[in-house]
């Protein structure tokens, strides 16, 4: 029982990042068309910028710049790649350039910081486990799962409240006419990249203290991620967290009765999904179709 | 027209003798191989890329399976190449089949996104079910068979000989995909990519010939798959990986997915490219990336896209426009852009 609760709690740990993850690519998958194979790209960044930038600025002071960081190369990389493929609308283009961006970031960040892991410290009071009998449960993993309820709801105010939220959500229903009221639909998309990239970030770092940072960690992610999305539905972006955290939960059990099939139930529940329900737990009908 | 075939002859030749002039170049029995098979692959996936207009990223499941299925039947089950090969097609080609289903009515990038997410899937197993796979490391220990004619055997083991059986099956999935695409469902498929919805009210059963569109090239691709495994006695969980899904949509793109022969010459400078690079710089991966980027940003037609839109220009400068609207004529070019992506 204690193994299976530890293992349920690992998975979620697991399912927080690639809820995380999930959530920027469907931010930028509904608003900009884009399918961000160099999503795991950015989270690496995050991740690697966290680690280097914390012996000066602290664990604190890394966990604000590593998403951050990776939100303004998300910006720059927008603003020269990305933008000039929004006049083809075959999402084939973007698709192939984010997934050569992807090959670079992990080749880079192999020839800069090594092929080897690294481990990220993080602060020895949030090491301690908080009891003996859960003793998988740390101060650390406490934060990270407070950490992303934290910038989910943050998101939600976001995007319900904020006049750059309401855009974004009107933007992925109907981009021409957003565009046509005379919003900037340009520096709407390129905000919009950046803020996807800002959740890849902060899943990197938060990953890189659970993981130990390694520079596939990226690409290990962010197929996870897709099939969240797959799972929760494709224009939800409760569907994409929950779906993040129901495979991740799933995989965490699975490994507790059957280690080698962790990864595979993972995309057994995705064929099951798409049999049963093929718009996704809480997608729209008819999107995409 | 007279060009064209002129051209096809030439490119016929040059292959039949690929094992007569490529070390002069610089190359290698295997290299022209790999060429071959990678072509199958490519030509196969426009199938559905280039043709029916759904961007398919997940192939590299289907070409894994085939050499999956050819390296296990050559190593547990009978020591045939041919058996191997019809085997790891049968069993590729069945996954695509019954996958097709999951796909066939989506669009665009939600289309991209299930065929990405399920290819996956065999690679998760190929590593995961390593008594049977080898995991990680490979499936390796069969060895391609010598094929019997009654007296005769074919010393396919040579790697030159080996070539020819590739360039055989090459030439018969090269027919079978010429004789489908002049076919009313090649032209249907054709019209699918061209406006979908039209071809619905048509009251075309659309999602079945993307259905078919998705097993064909899938089974293709898993002929392909069996070939890869013989010709390096070996196969790996990376012929399942996305990432090689990905290297066989960018090759297409690099030659030009609106003309048959475009995957091929993609194929060709690609591998070529990658064998050369990886030899000079640890850092190929980077110089592939940067290739990708490159293409994308420059060469969105392909090399034949482009060739073709030089020659319009120059016919009509040479002749006028009337002799520019006959020569396009014999090519489909893309639907002009619309300003959003259609998404309901």
């Amino acid at each position: 029982m204690q193994l299976l609760l530890f293992n349920a709690f690992n998975g979620l740990i697991q399912g927080v990042f690639y809820a995380l993850m999930a959530l920027g690519l469907a931010l930028i998958l509904s608003l900009n068309s884009v399918i961000n194979m160099a999503h795991g790209g950015f989270l690496v960044i995050g991740a690697y910028l966290a680690y280097s930038l914390a012996p000066y600025l602290g664990f604190w002071g890394a966990l604000v710049v590593g998403p951050v960081g990776a939100a303004i190369i998300g910006l720059a990389v927008e603003r020269v790649l990305i933008r000039p493929l929004y006049k083809r609308p075959d999402p084939l283009y973007t698709l192939l350039l984010t997934f050569g961006l992807a090959l670079i970031i992990e080749d880079l960040t192999r020839t800069i910081w090594g092929a080897q892991g690294l481990p990220f410290q993080v602060p020895p009071a949030l090491n301690s486990p908080i009891s003996s009998v859960l003793f998988f449960i740390t101060g650390y993993r406490l934060l990270v799962v407070g950490i992303t309820i934290v910038a989910m709801l943050g998101l939600y105010l976001l995007l319900r409240y904020t006049r750059l939220g309401i855009r974004i959500r009107a933007g992925t229903l109907d981009l021409e006419t957003v565009s046509a009221l005379g919003v900037n639909i340009y520096l709407l998309r390129a905000l919009n990249f950046a803020l996807g990239c800002l959740l890849a970030g902060l899943a990197g770092v938060l990953a890189a203290g659970i993981l130990g940072l390694t520079p596939p960690m990226g690409s290990s992610l962010i197929m996870p991620s897709f099939v969240a999305i797959i799972v929760g539905g494709v224009g939800s972006l409760v569907g994409s967290i929950l779906g993040g955290l129901l495979i991740g939960v799933a995989a965490g059990i699975t490994t507790t009765y059957y280690p080698a099939a962790s990864e595979a139930v993972i995309y057994l529940i995705m064929l099951i999904v798409l049999v049963i329900r093929p718009r996704g737990l809480l997608g729209q009908e008819g999107l995409f179709e | 027209m007279m060009r064209r075939h002129a051209a096809e002859i030439v490119l016929w030749i040059a292959l039949l003798t690929v094992p007569l002039w490529l070390g002069y170049v610089g190359g290698y029995a295997a290299l022209g191989s790999k060429i071959l098979i990678y072509g199958i692959a490519a030509l196969a996936l426009n199938l559905v890329l280039g043709f029916t207009g759904g961007l398919s990223f997940g192939h590299a499941a289907y070409f894994g399976l085939g050499a999956y299925g050819a390296g296990m039947t050559l190593k547990y089950l009978v020591p045939s190449t041919p058996l191997a090969i019809l085997i790891g097609t049968v069993v590729g080609g069945l996954a695509a089949t019954l996958l097709g289903p999951l796909v066939m009515r989506r669009r665009g990038i939600y289309f991209a996104m299930i065929t990405i997410a399920i290819g996956q899937l065999f690679y998760f197993l190929a590593v995961r079910w390593n008594n049977v796979t080898g995991g990680e490391d490979g499936l390796a220990g069969f060895r391609r068979q010598p094929l019997h004619f009654g007296s005769f055997v074919y010393d396919a083991q040579s790697e030159s000989k080996y070539y020819y059986l590739v360039l055989l099956c090459f030439a018969v999935a090269v027919v079978i995909m010429r004789v489908l695409l002049a076919s009313p469902l090649g032209h249907t498929w054709v019209a699918i990519r061209e406006n979908r919805r039209r071809a619905q009210f048509l009251g075309l059963r659309t999602d079945f010939y993307v259905w078919a569109a998705f097993a064909i090239s899938g089974t293709l691709t898993a002929l392909a798959g069996t070939l890869n495994a013989m010709l390096f006695n070996f196969t790996s969980p990376q012929d399942l990986h996305w990432i090689l899904s990905g290297n066989f949509v960018i090759m297409i793109v690099l030659g030009g997915m609106r003309k048959f022969w475009g995957p091929l010459v993609g194929v060709t400078i690609f591998v070529v490219a990658q064998d050369y690079l990886s030899s000079l710089t640890d850092n190929w991966m980077t110089a592939i990336g940067l290739l990708f980027v490159l293409i994308v940003l420059l060469f969105p037609k392909g090399i034949l896209g482009l060739i073709a839109r030089r020659g319009r220009e120059v016919a009509v400068a040479v002749a006028g426009p009337r002799a520019a609207i006959e020569r396009s004529t014999a090519t489909i070019e893309p639907p002009p852009a619309p300003l959003k992506q259609e998404m309901k």
